[in-house]
This record gives structure tokens, C-alpha cells and sequence, in this order.
């Protein structure tokens, strides 16, 4: 009776292979789910249920942890996600403007995901790029010294 | 003993403790959150903070938590300095930043630890005049309700439910002032011990959902002191009522028992009390149906009965208590009493007493029992027939990891950092039962067999220890390597425990656990052996028992009985329908004392109401021997009465009609009983005052007295008395530190909560103040040459055509009355049977819920198909006790179809 | 001006890769470690002066130290290179990792090496996708070279190093809570004692050094400590420091200096000064979680000694320059809000005192602040003090606020006054 798997193959290969660093398997949660993020997008309480099985937690255990950090979105995101620092550099910098022209342009609020679901727009502590304020990130691209007229062209990127 | 200062004043106290155990131990009153005397310290709160002085010349010190700094030589704080005290007056006003203050509504109000602290703490403004966040609030099942908002954060639920109790369904989500504690999705709370969240929980998150359904205030509950009868352990309970309906139970700390907790059977399964199905009246059975009869005349009438010449029999009870069966006994006679299990049982038990009185190992108590090192349990899935014992040995498991803690010289109150060091380490944990239990998860090896084989097991244990014991034959490689892995890890440790039980109904497994622990003592370990037994007063009972259910139905099937008496036992449930009706028929008048209708009551003559627990006063001893008593809460306004008061009436001279006193039915049972001599030191007797005060079972701030029946009456009638205890039934009495065995509630000036059990105990967690309740009767010679037993059974050999059955148990189902709860109902599994994958595809079944024939005692039962693996091939598993397998003595041979 | 640190780094951003960084010296640092025993290293290091980069400026020999070594220790020991780098303001990691990711290697394996740790970690925050990728790059090249693995150099050490990305939350940069992110935990902090030198990761005796604190140890004992010693301005030594300065200051950047530059050299020689039409108003001198430093004290000497003196800490060496028009108040909030947001949630003075202060700040800002906020925040301050939380967080991010109260308080005044942030 093989049970139909949510999670895709490439990703428990990959979380397979944490497991021989680790004295339990439990212990390589936060990367598990990271790893189920890479491969889609967010962790739905369905795909959550499954990766707790293969990592001998309970769904509860699993998801006291997922809740706990920033990056594990329990919440569908769009195809991209830009996060935007926030931070007292990037404030000082007038990070505000950048925020405030996103949201306008993309028609959203932080924690929204626009309905072609191209962008979920987030912010973000400090991004370690303080002196090229302000910051912000879109999926793995940092982008620095950021004006509010380079904002097109960069989102252009992001199909 | 260490030296401390606390407010310039020295105090010598005991080495090892932090400072808050140490000031509540004095008795300050010092506010605090996330620390819990069976918890320890984590540091979390913030509620302990106290200025910390390096020497005498400091004079400004440090705040610092009193719980996490630990009380050594030289150790100097202040409770009083104004910074101490603004410092936790703060802290609360953070904690209540986003409370409800809805005090009014809930259930925890009056009786509430946040409410307790904050007036301690001094804080009373708010200053706070932003918006509260809110929390939705989860179904977790039918013993608790969730208020999510009121929560503190002090982590004490999930500590005591995942930490303590081994819970994995309640978790903490989320970060920062967001934070959640509850399940990952709504859903019942899996946990045995989840109700214990009512007590640790110090504000109203977590509250008792069937005290919900019939709500009452701390203040205006009446309470007894009591011990649970929803097993052997004999954990001790406060059941409290009003208008004449239990509300709810909770835990009475004895230190020797049930420390600060109880398990969800003994926690939930007192609804049956207020069931409808009550039997309220004496009752007659005219043409067919029963009708209510007078006293006098029940009394002429059943009297009449067993006049001169007539043959009388009578069955007693294992969940009645030893008075009720020692007046049944007095009243049919000695020859003609039949302690009311199986001989099967009755001999177990009989076993099993015997080992404790004579054998040379010591029983420990409950709470002994987390101190042991190393666990071997033989036969018992304890989770289910004895939950708080799982609950003790869970601790037990922590102990050997723990060394490790210990050396590095971190103290067992520094919990966090204990359990950062130890991980989800556990000691060594041996359990051999018929299939997976819930204990496996720590352990170290299990086995799964027949109970012939887990007896084999033992008795290679043993034999590994002891060589000079006789080998046992044929063992294979696994059990053999098993058997020695077990003895070396047994004889490694300090204080190796061994558990057993009759649930198996195997004289072998008992006889084996015994082996094991007579040849680790002779090794000079510090062993325990610790057996648990089926019900409430198994033990009392057959102490007072020479023959048993079998032989009553051998002695009517040779002579017809005229009176056949049954104390507090439905014979369908214990012994099937074929057996009951055997002997029911072979009696001419048959007369029943019970609690609730049930199918024996129906084919009585005559029905007596028997008190259950909440309307009795009685002793009953416990698996290790312990004798406690348990107090009426109230005298119910209807005929129901303690059985005992029944007998005794039946057996005196009519005109009276009222019961001799308790002390004096107590003062003939040990005159008559020698070996029962301590019960009359389980409690003081009912002349007992302090000054010329009785103890109150009402607190001080009883409300509505004069109105409670105004609707009848608008005097307020006197009250009743009790001549049974010491106790009064009303608010009147000594509000002082009572006598241990007769504190109905706890509750001392500023401490309305639970946690005002400090002000009982001597010292925090320790005993209380004139000593734990409850004495044992019997303590073995640890000195003695107690004889090995030598019968070792050959290997279990599943047949072709045939499966073994055995019972399995279920904490809620598997003990009668608790089963009729509706809140434990609810969580009673579907009825099934159980065989592993192999056996099941031999019998041509495979899917799981598929309808699986047997036949048992020459009917036909269909029970649904449990795929169970662990099962050892050649037995299936039946539930024991649930509504579709009730009256099935085991273990038994059939066929199956499907 | 020595540079030990950084002086390879290269100006383009690319990564330098085992060859190069073999070429300028490379691992033989290591060489000649592994020469030596454990305990010559450890000595070295304690007679350095070395003290941690992390923030608190622990001395690192004598964290070391505390390591139970020799046999029948608890095995297996463990060593962390903390690159959580979320301290706002701060980028000193991210340049030490995504340059030489190898320097850093290097240091760990020495550091290792004296404590006898048989694995190692690099934690690394989940923003850094770049260092990531170097580092993981970097690690399969010293396994390649045999720097890491069995038998290190066939000196009969050895070593296994593994990459961990964090999932984002400040706390995970705290030595205890990172532990439990390592674990697979919720990264609450842990409580001291025990510390982690004798129970850490799993329950194993533990190092977590600062990445820039492990990317001093090749040059220690490359040079020795004589060298060290004196490549600093501060009378007790302690090498070099990267400073950064963020704000509006002219050329924001990072540099490698003597420990004990001064606040001015650095804001003015290095930073280029204020851009034009800002004037210099207040620094938090290493990083969100340090107290403010006014113009009164350019002249401090940015050391672990002298910065206190002043009022501060050294924190990260990262200042944050506050210009004449940026709100105090504001920036406060800024900083208060992400504190809040960042809260573990363990303790309580931090979980519910921080959100508070910062919803006061945000009412000033708003112009609904009152007079009596002034107090309250006052207060709040005193309620987060060091020893009355779990853990350093709430105090740190009291640090930024006390100070401002102290400083800038007619400027808090004002917003209650004319009910605006007087700013905008
Ligand atoms: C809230 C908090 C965040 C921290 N974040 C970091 C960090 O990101 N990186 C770091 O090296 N140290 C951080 N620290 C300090 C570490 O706890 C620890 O002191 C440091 O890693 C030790 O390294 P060192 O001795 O080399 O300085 C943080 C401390 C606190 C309280
Ligand atoms: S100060 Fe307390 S709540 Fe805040 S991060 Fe530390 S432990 Fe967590
Ligand atoms: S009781 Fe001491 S911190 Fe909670």
C-alpha cells in the first residue's frame, strides 16, 4: 500500500542525506523544511504532516518549530518573494519609500501575494548590507543601494 | 545543611535546593510562575526575582531569580527590598498586558495562581492603554477546555505534558508575544495525564470541561478527602459537590503516593456518580418490573429472607471497600463468602499478596518508584491498567541520564539545563508484554509473547543473575541475548525496579517478576518490586477472601442457595452472561447492593442503592498493601448509603435501623482481622477535634447556605452530622492545618489556588505536615530466604486452527464504572479484535475493520479486525471490559472466521 | 597598516579560492599548528589577547580553556563559527565569509584542533545565499586538500565540518539558542550554567566563536603573539577589528583597522564624513543592541575598554551613524520594533516588555504620546536591565533607548508636545 507522497523524491533524497550527521533525526528539522520550501514554495499543514512522519516527530513538534522561524512560511507565497529590510540602517537610508512604492505598485500589503501570484512582499530584519542601504532581497538576489526608480527594472527580472 | 540570609535573617536549610523552594519551604510567600515543585526551575517567568547580595557589605545587589539560584552556604536575598518588590509587581503587570481579565467568567477565578500572585506581587494598576492581542481557542477533545487568551507563557503546560508526561499532541508555536500553546491543529488531547493541566496550568487556559457542564466556584464546593477507585494504585483524590452532584475531582497530594497528579481516568471518570442510572431507592422486583419499597419494610422483608436454617451466600467486591465486604462476610457467615472475581484472579492476587508479605523484596510506593534507575516490566502494559505508575516510571527512566547532569554539578531543580544536557536520553527500560505498549517508546528492548514466554524471559532474567537458579530449556537466541543484555543492565544499576501484574491473568509472569527480584536482592541491589493488581480494593478484598466466584457457582450447582447477596458487582460484566445466569438461577432470592443499574441489578430480587466513592466512607488497600481512607462527600437527599450501612442494619435487630459508626465497624473488622490493625491509623477517629472544632469539608467563603433549598424551605435545616469522621459536612470547623487524611481542600491566606499545597506540606514537595495518608499493612522481611519459584513454563507453541486470546486494556473502557462517564465514553476505543498481519492473512482475513467471528462460552461474537504487529503469532487480543466484550474471562482458545 | 584579515579580500567581490588563498599563505597556519599540541594553541591564543568579536568581548583562550580536554572527556566535542549576523547594523561577517571563506575554515580547524573537536559547524543566517554557496564550495576543497576529514595532514586529527543555514530569527546569533536551532529546536536560550564549553550542542562540550573572533586565530599563530599584540592602538593588544559604518555618512563601508581606532578617524578619515547637508548627530557604535554615542565622544578609542568608559560597548564595531535629520524617536522605534518582533518569547520582561515600549513609541511618533511615556520608558529600561531577562537580548535593545532618553530626550518631548514627530 504505497501512500501517494506530497513531498516530492528529490526533496527526501536531499533531507535523506542530512540524516547521517545528525544523532536523530529530528535534529535536521529546520533544513527539512527548508528543503520542502525549495521544492514547493511553503509547507502546507498536509505536506507538514508528511515530513513529520519521516522525520519521527509528531505534526505538533514539527510545527512548534516551523511557526517559530521567519523563513518557514506555513502560509502559501507567491512565485517570488521580496523582502524588504526594514532595519534601523535601511530606515535611516528611507527604506519607507521603497516599501511604500511596492506596495502601490504591486497593489498589496506586506504579507500579501498578488492575485497573479507573481510576489508576496515581506519585511525583513537586517539584511547585513547596511552600507549600501536601503536593501532588499527577491528570492535569493540581494539588491543594495536601492532608489525607487530602479525598482521596475528589477522586478522585470521576476516573471 | 546550608547557611542563607533572606531579609538579614539566617536560616539553616537542606543542601541542594534553590532559593524559592527554600523561602516557600520557610514559608514566605514569594510569587512565582514557571516554577512547579515536580517541575523545577527554568527561569522563564521572571515572577521569583529577589535582590542577591554577595556579602553583608553589598548593599545593592543584583535582582536575580530565587528559582534558578541555588540556596548554598552564605547565600544572602531579599524578598522586601523595594526593588525586589517593584521588580515582580512589573513583571505581573507585563504578564496581564494582554490577559482578559475575565476574571468573572472563568472557570479558574477563585481558585486562580495568576489572581494569587498579582495580589501578592502588589501590582493593581495597568498601565497598558494599547490593544490586547487575541488568540482563537482549540477543541482538545472532551476532558479540557482551551482559553488561549488568558495564558501567562509560563511554559508549564507543555513542560509537564511533553517533558513530564511524555505527551507528543501539545506544543508551543509561534515566537515573541504571539506565542500558542495548544496542538498543531484542534483535535483531542492524546495524553493519559492531560487533565493534570488543569492543576499546573496556573491561570484558566487549560480547565476541567466536565466541571464545565455543571459549574461550580472553589468556595462553593463541599469536598471529601477520597482515593480513586478507577485502579489499584490508589491515588488520592478532593471530590467535591454540590447539590448533591459531584463536580469534579482533583489531585490530593500525598507525597507517597500520587504526588501532585492524577491520571484522566481517575481525573474524569467520576461523572458516573451523578448517571441517572443511579440507583437511588431500595427496589423490589414485583411481577417483572421494580418498584420502590420502604425501609422497614425492605429491611423486615430481606430479613425474613435469611431467617433460621436458610442457606445465604455472598460475593463481594474489589471495588468496594473492606468494611462493606467485611459486614457482607460477618452477615453470610464466613464459610459462605466469596470474594467476587474469578479464582483465576482470586488466586492471582492471592499470589501476589503473598510475595509482598513474605517475599524479601520491598514493595516501593508510586512515588518510590521514580527513584529507581533501571525498569524491567514483566507483563504490564502499566499505562493502561495502572496509568500513574507509567507516569512514575517515566521519571524512574530519567534517572540513570541524569548522572550525567549530576556530575557536572547541575542540581535536579535546574530542569532546562538537566534536560539540554540529557537530550531524550533514558536509562535502561526492559518491558516484555503481548504487544506494543505505550512504554516502548523509552525503552530499551522489548518483547512481545505469549505470557508463558514473557514468564520464560523472567525466568532466564533471573537465571542470568543468579546461576545457581535452573536454566531455562530451549530458549532461543534473541530471548537469550535479551535475558542477559536485561540482567547486566539490572545488576549495573544502583536500584533496579522490577514490575509485574495479573493483568495476563499468568500465575507464570508473577512468579517470574518475583525470581528476578529475589536474585537481584541477593546480589545486595536495592530492588523493587512492584505489582499492580485489578481494582481499587483487590487486595482488601481478598484479604478477607478464602474462596471465590468459581467456587460459589461449584457450591449452588451442588445445593440450591436461598439468598444469594451481591455487594457492588454486576456478575454479567465480571463473568459473562453464562456464568452469571448459572449461578442467579440457582439462588432462590437474590439481593443486590449497587451504584448503577446494570444487568445483574436487573435479574435481582432486591436491589439496594449503594453508595459509589462519593457517598461512602471506607478503606481500601491499594496494590503495594497501603491502606487509605476514603470520606463521603456528602449524604445524598435520596436512600443511597455506604453498602456497609446496609449490611450492618440487615444484620441488627430490626428496630434500630440506623448503622453502627464507622469506628466501631472498623474496631470488629481488626479484632476479627489482626493483620488490618494499622487501618485504624490511616485517619484519626470521628471523636477526633482540635480544640472542640471538626473539620470543615465547605471552605470559609461557602456562599448561599441559608438559600440552597430555599425553594423548599426557607429556614436552613440543620445541618447533618457526620459520625463517620471527624469532619463536618458545612464551612463550620478548624480552618488550620487539618490532619493530613482529613484536608478537603487546600486553601491558606493568600493562596486560593492548588499550589496553597506548600502551606501543607513540611516542606515543598516533601511530606505533609503530620505525615503522608494511608499505612501499609504488610512489609516484607528484605532479611528473609524467601524460596525461588521453580516452575518455569515451556516455550508457547501457536496452534493451527486455534488463537489464544488475551485481554488487552484500555485506560478508558477498561474499568467499569469510570466507562459510564460521558466524558471518558467518548474516548473509549471501538471494540475489535486484534492479530497481527500473518495471523490474519492465514485466516483468510485482510482488511483491517473487517468482520472477524468467534465463538466464546458457546456464542457468537463479531467483533471488527485490528491489524496489531506486535502481536506474537497464535494470539489475538480482545479489549478487555468494553461494552461488546464485557463477561469474557481470560485467556480462552477459539477459532476465528471471517 | 597590517590588514591580516582582510588584505585578500578581493575588491571585485569574487571569492578567493583555495588555490589563491594557498598561495598568500594559506593553511599554513594550520601546518604549523598541527605541529604543536592542543594546549600550546590554546596558550597562544590566551596570551594573545584575543577577545571575542561576537559582541561581548569574551576573552577566547580563556573560553577555550574551560573545554574539558585530555582523555575520557565526553566525546564528541563540537565547534561553531557564529555567522548568524543579524545585529542590525552590522556586515562584518557576510565581507569576512563571502571573501575568504577559507580563512575562516582555517581558523576553525585550528580552534578545533586545540580543543580536540571532532565536528565543527558554520551558521550561517539564511539571507546569506552568497557566503552559503562559498562556504559550501570552500568546504568540499579542504576536504578535497585533506584539510579537513581523517587524519588531517596526516597529523592523525580529525575533523568534520558542515554548513547550517539558519530560517531566520535573531535569537539564533545568541551562543545557546543557536545550539538549539543546531539541534532542530525553537532557539530559546539556553540556561548558564552549564555553559557550553561543558554541555553544548547535544549535550557535548561546545565552542561558538564569532567568525571574525575564528579568522584571527591563523594569524596568531602564524605571526605569534608579539605581532598581535602590536598590530593594535589599545594598550592591551588585541590585533586588528573590522569596523563598519553605515548611515549617512559619505563612503559607507567596512575596514580592517587597529583595535582602538577612534570613533572620529573612523567616521571621518574612513566614512568620509557626513554627507553634505547632514550633520553628525549620535552613533550606536557597534551595532542596534549598543548605547548611543554623541559627538562628546569621537575621541573614544573604539576598544573594549574605552568604549564602556563612554558610556557604550563595542558591540560589533559597526557604528550607525544617526544624522541631524533622523528623527531619535524614530529611529528608537525602528530599532524597538525589530526588537520585539525578534523576541524569543521565553522570558517575560522581554516578551511583553518589548512589544510595549515599542507601541509607546510608535503612539510619540504618531503624536499620541503622553508625558508620563517619558517615565514609562524610563521604566521599561530598568525592567530590562541585564540579570532581571533570560538572556542579553532585552537588555541590548534597552541600550539604544536608555541612552536616547538620556540624550535626546527634549526630542521625545517635543513629539509629545506638538503631538508629531517633528521630523516629518
Ligand atoms: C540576541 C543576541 C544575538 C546575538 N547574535 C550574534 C551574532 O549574530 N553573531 C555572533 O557572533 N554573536 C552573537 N551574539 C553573541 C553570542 O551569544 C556569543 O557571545 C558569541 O557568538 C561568542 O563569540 P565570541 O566569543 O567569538 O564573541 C548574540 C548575542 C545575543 C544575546
Ligand atoms: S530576553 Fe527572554 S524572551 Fe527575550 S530573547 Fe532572551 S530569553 Fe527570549
Ligand atoms: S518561578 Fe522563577 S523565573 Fe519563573
Amino acid at each position: 500500500m504505497a501512500e501517494e507522497k506530497i513531498i516530492s523524491e528529490e526533496a527526501y533524497r536531499e533531507i535523506e542525506e542530512m540524516f547521517h550527521h545528525v544523532p536523530k533525526k529530528s535534529a535536521t528539522c529546520i533544513e527539512a523544511l527548508k528543503v520542502v520550501q525549495k521544492y514547493h514554495r511553503w509547507v502546507s499543514d498536509e505536506r507538514l504532516k508528511e515530513l513529520a512522519k519521516f522525520l519521527e516527530m509528531t505534526p505538533h513538534e514539527l510545527d512548534s518549530i516551523a511557526t517559530f522561524y521567519n523563513m518557514i512560511f506555513r502560509r502559501p507565497v507567491g512565485r517570488h518573494t521580496i523582502h524588504v529590510c526594514n532595519s534601523v540602517s535601511c530606515w535611516i537610508m528611507g527604506y519607507e519609500a521603497i516599501s511604500d512604492y511596492l506596495k502601490k505598485k504591486l497593489a498589496i500589503d506586506y504579507g500579501q501575494t498578488t492575485p497573479d501570484d507573481r510576489f508576496t512582499l515581506l519585511p525583513i530584519p537586517c539584511l547585513g548590507a547596511c552600507d549600501h542601504a536601503p536593501t532588499m532581497i527577491i528570492d535569493e538576489d540581494l539588491y543594495r543601494d536601492l532608489t525607487v526608480e530602479k525598482i521596475d527594472g528589477i522586478l522585470e527580472n521576476y516573471k | 545543611m546550608a547557611k542563607v540570609f533572606i531579609d538579614d535573617i539566617e536560616y539553616e536549610v537542606p543542601d541542594g535546593k534553590n532559593m524559592l523552594e527554600v523561602c516557600l519551604s520557610l514559608g514566605f510567600d514569594l510569587t512565582y510562575f514557571c516554577w512547579h515543585p515536580a517541575l523545577h526551575s527554568i527561569g522563564a517567568c521572571r515572577q521569583c526575582g529577589v535582590i542577591n547580595y554577595k556579602d553583608e557589605n553589598d548593599k545593592r545587589g543584583r535582582i536575580t531569580m530565587a528559582c534558578m539560584l541555588p540556596a548554598s552556604n552564605g547565600t544572602r536575598i531579599s524578598i522586601e527590598a523595594k526593588a525586589a518588590h517593584d521588580f515582580r509587581a512589573g513583571n505581573i503587570e507585563s504578564l496581564m498586558l494582554n490577559h482578559p481579565h475575565d476574571c468573572p467568567v472563568c472557570d479558574e477565578g477563585g481558585e486562580c495562581h495568576l489572581q494569587d500572585m498579582t495580589l501578592m506581587s502588589g501590582h493593581n494598576y495597568r498601565r497598558y492603554r494599547f490593544k490586547k492581542r487575541t488568540h482563537t481557542n482549540q477543541y482538545l477533545g472532551p476532558f479540557l477546555n482551551h482559553e488561549m487568551n488568558r495564558c501567562i507563557q509560563c511554559y508549564r503546560c507543555v513542560r509537564f505534558y511533553k517533558d513530564y508526561a511524555g505527551g507528543k499532541d501539545l506544543d508551543v508555536f509561534a515566537a515573541h508575544d504571539d506565542i500558542y500553546f495548544g496542538r498543531s491543529e484542534d483535535g483531542v488531547l492524546e495524553n493519559e495525564f492531560s487533565g493534570n493541566l488543569v492543576e499546573v496550568c496556573p491561570t484558566g487556559v487549560f480547565t476541567d470541561k466536565t466541571l464545565k457542564q455543571h459549574y461550580t466556584r472553589k468556595w462553593d464546593l463541599t469536598s471529601a478527602p477520597s482515593v480513586c477507585h478507577g485502579c489499584s494504585l490508589g491515588c488520592n483524590i478532593l471530590a467535591s459537590q454540590r447539590y448533591g452532584t459531584i463536580r469534579r475531582i482533583l489531585t490530593r497530594y500525598n507525597g507517597d503516593v500520587n504526588g501532585y497528579f492524577l491520571c484522566d481516568r481517575g481525573r474524569f471518570g467520576y461523572e458516573y456518580t451523578n448517571s441517572k442510572k443511579r440507583i437511588i431507592k431500595a427496589l423490589k422486583r414485583v411481577s417483572g418490573t421494580y418498584q420502590p419499597i420502604e425501609n422497614g419494610n425492605v429491611f423486615e422483608e430481606v430479613k425474613a429472607l435469611m431467617g433460621e436454617g436458610k442457606k445465604v451466600i455472598g460475593i463481594g467486591s474489589p471495588r468496594a471497600s473492606l468494611e462493606s465486604n467485611f459486614l457482607l462476610k460477618e452477615l453470610v457467615g464466613e464459610n459462605n463468602f466469596y470474594g467476587g472475581i474469578s479464582n483465576t484472579e482470586g488466586n492471582l492476587i492471592k499470589q501476589v499478596i503473598n510475595i509482598l508479605k513474605k517475599g524479601k523484596v520491598k514493595t516501593p510506593s508510586l512515588a518510590e518508584a521514580k527513584g529507581y534507575d533501571a525498569v524491567f516490566i514483566v507483563g504490564e502494559d502499566v499505562t493502561n491498567t495502572a496509568p500513574m505508575l507509567a507516569l512514575s516510571l517515566r521519571q524512574a527512566a530519567k534517572n540513570k541520564p541524569n548522572e550525567e547532569a549530576f556530575a557536572i554539578r547541575i542540581p535536579l531543580w535546574n530542569d532546562a539545563a538537566i534536560r539540554e544536557i540529557v537530550q531524550e536520553r533514558t536509562g535502561p527500560f526492559f518491558i516484555a508484554t503481548v504487544h506494543h505498549t505505550k512504554l516502548d517508546e523509552i525503552s530499551s528492548g522489548s518483547f512481545y509473547g505469549h505470557p508463558d514466554n514473557i514468564a520464560r524471559l523472567g525466568h532466564a532474567v533471573a537465571q542470568k543473575i543468579n546461576n545457581n537458579l535452573p536454566s531455562v530449556p530451549d530458549t532461543d537466541r534473541e530471548s537469550a541475548s535479551l535475558s542477559s543484555s536485561i540482567a547486566e543492565a539490572l545488576l549495573a544499576a544502583k536500584k533496579p525496579l522490577i514490575v509485574s501484574g495479573t493483568s495476563l491473568f499468568s500465575k507464570n509472569v508473577i512468579e517470574a517478576a518475583a525470581n528476578v527480584a529475589y536474585a537481584l536482592k541477593e546480589q545486595g541491589k536495592d530492588v523493587g518490586l512492584i505489582y499492580t493488581v485489578p481494582e481499587a480494593n483487590s487486595v482488601g478484598m481478598t484479604l478477607l477472601s478464602e474462596n471465590f466466584i468459581d467456587d460459589a457457582i461449584a457450591r449452588v450447582e451442588k445445593e440450591r442457595a436461598d439468598v444469594l447477596l451481591i455487594l457492588e458487582n454486576d456478575l454479567y460484566q465480571r463473568i459473562g452472561k453464562k456464568d452469571s445466569e448459572a449461578i442467579l438461577k440457582r439462588c432462590n432470592q437474590v439481593v443486590a447492593f449497587e451504584n448503577l443499574e446494570n444487568e445483574t441489578t436487573n435479574s435481582c430480587d432486591y436491589v439496594f442503592p449503594a453508595g459509589t466513592f462519593a457517598e461512602s466512607t471506607g478503606t481500601i488497600v491499594n496494590n503495594e498493601g497501603r491502606a487509605q481512607r476514603f470520606y463521603q462527600v456528602h449524604i445524598p437527599r435520596n436512600e443511597v448509603r455506604s453498602s456497609w450501612k446496609w449490611l450492618d442494619i440487615l444484620r441488627q435487630d430490626l428496630q434500630t435501623a440506623e448503622a453502627k459508626d464507622f469506628d466501631v465497624i472498623v474496631d470488629e473488622m481488626i479484632q476479627k482481622n489482626p493483620e488490618l490493625q494499622k487501618i485504624k491509623e490511616t485517619a484519626p477517629t470521628a471523636d477526633f477535634r482540635i480544640g472542640t472544632q471538626k473539620i470543615p469539608r465547605s471552605p470559609h467563603r461557602f456562599s448561599g447556605r441559608t438559600s440552597m433549598i430555599a425553594n423548599i424551605n426557607v429556614s436552613e435545616p440543620k445541618p447533618p452530622d457526620d459520625n463517620d469522621s471527624p469532619m463536618s459536612f458545612t464551612m463550620e470547623g478548624y480552618h488550620g492545618i487539618q490532619p493530613s487524611p482529613d484536608t478537603a481542600f487546600y486553601w491558606s491566606p493568600a493562596w486560593n489556588s492548588v499550589q496553597a499545597i506548600n502551606k501543607y506540606q513540611i516542606e515543598v514537595g516533601g511530606p505533609l505536615h503530620d505525615g503522608n495518608p494511608g499505612k501499609r499493612l504488610f512489609e516484607p522481611d528484605e532479611n528473609r530466604q524467601a524460596k525461588y519459584f521453580n516452575d518455569i513454563p515451556s516455550s508457547f507453541h501457536p496452534s493451527n486452527d486455534e488463537l489464544l486470546v488475551l485481554p488487552l486494556y484500555h485506560i478508558y473502557g477498561s474499568e467499569e464504572l469510570t466507562a459510564l462517564s460521558p466524558a471518558v465514553k467518548e474516548r473509549i476505543p471501538q471494540a475489535y479484535i486484534a492479530l497481527n498481519e500473518n495471523e490474519a492473512r492465514r485466516k483468510g482475513l485482510n482488511a483491517e475493520g473487517g468482520k472477524v467471528e468467534f465463538y466464546y462460552q458457546d456464542k457468537k461474537w463479531e467483533l471488527s479486525l485490528k491489524i496489531d504487529n506486535s502481536l506474537p503469532d497464535g494470539i489475538a487480543g480482545l479489549p478487555k471490559g468494553l461494552n461488546e466484550t464485557s463477561g469474557i474471562g481470560y485467556p480462552f482458545r477459539t477459532k476465528i472466521n471471517s | 597598516m597590517e590588514r591580516p584579515l582582510t588584505q585578500h579580500i578581493k575588491k571585485d567581490g569574487s571569492v578567493l579560492t583555495l588555490e589563491e588563498y594557498e598561495k598568500v599563505g594559506g593553511y599554513s597556519a594550520l601546518k604549523k599548528a598541527l605541529k604543536s599540541t592542543p594546549d600550546e594553541i590554546m596558550e597562544m591564543v590566551k596570551n594573545s589577547s584575543l577577545r571575542g568579536r561576537g559582541g561581548a568581548g569574551f576573552p577566547t583562550g580563556m573560553k577555550w580553556s574551560f573545554v574539558p580536554r585530555g582523555e575520557n572527556t565526553v566525546t564528541p566535542k563540537y565547534l561553531v563559527a557564529n555567522g548568524d549576523e543579524m545585529e542590525p547594523g552590522t556586515f562584518k561577517d557576510r565581507l569576512l565569509v563571502e571573501g575568504n571563506p577559507h580563512q575562516l575554515i582555517e581558523g576553525m580547524i585550528i580552534s578545533s584542533y586545540a580543543i580536540q573537536a571532532t565536528i565543527g559547524y558554520v551558521f550561517l543566517r539564511w539571507a546569506y545565499h552568497v557566503a552559503a554557496e562559498r562556504v559550501e564550495h570552500a568546504l568540499r576543497e579542504a576536504y578535497n586538500a585533506g584539510y579537513l576529514g581523517k587524519n588531517i595532514l596526516g597529523s592523525g586529527y580529525d575533523l568534520e565540518m558542515h554548513l547550517h543555514t539558519s530560517v531566520g530569527r535573531y535569537m539564533c546569533g545568541e551562543e545557546t539558542a543557536l545550539l538549539n536551532a543546531l539541534e532542530g529546536k525553537r532557539a530559546n536560550p539556553r540556561n548558564k550554567p552549564p555553559f557550553p564549553q561543558v554541555s553544548g550542542l547535544f549535550g557535548k562540550p561546545t565552542i561558538v566563536n564569532n567568525v571574525e573572533t575564528l579568522c584571527n586565530i591563523p594569524h596568531i599563530i602564524a605571526n605569534g603573539v608579539d605581532w598581535y599584540k602590536q598590530i593594535s592602538k589599545s594598550p592591551g593588544g588585541g590585533g586588528t577589528k573590522l569596523y563598519g559604518a553605515s548611515g549617512r555618512v559619505k563612503t559607507p563601508g567596512i575596514w580592517e583597522l587597529p583595535l582602538g581606532t577612534s570613533l572620529r578617524e573612523i567616521l571621518e578619515v574612513h566614512a568620509g564624513g557626513m554627507q553634505d547637508g547632514y550633520k553628525f548627530r549620535g552613533a550606536l557604535p557597534g551595532g542596534a543592541s549598543t548605547d548611543f554615542l554623541t559627538e562628546d565622544h569621537l575621541d573614544v578609542a573604539m576598544d573594549f575598554e574605552e568604549v564602556p568608559k563612554a558610556g557604550s560597548r563595542l558591540g560589533t564595531g559597526t557604528v550607525i551613524v544617526m544624522d541631524d535629520k533622523t528623527c531619535p524617536v524614530g529611529m528608537c522605534l525602528a530599532l524597538e520594533k525589530f526588537f520585539a518582533q525578534e523576541s524569543c518569547g521565553f522570558c517575560t520582561p522581554c516578551r511583553e516588555g518589548l512589544p510595549w515600549t515599542a507601541k509607546i513609541l510608535l503612539a510619540l511618533e504618531e503624536g499620541e504620546g503622553k508625558m508620563e511615556d517619558i517615565d514609562h520608558l524610563t521604566y521599561q529600561t530598568h525592567y530590562m536591565a541585564p540579570g532581571n531577562t533570560f538572556c542579553a537580548l532585552a537588555p541590548g535593545a534597552m541600550e539604544p533607548l536608555q541612552s536616547a532618553l538620556k540624550y535626546y530626550r527634549e526630542d521625545f518631548e517635543k513629539h509629545i508636545k506638538e503631538h508629531r514627530c517633528t521630523y516629518r
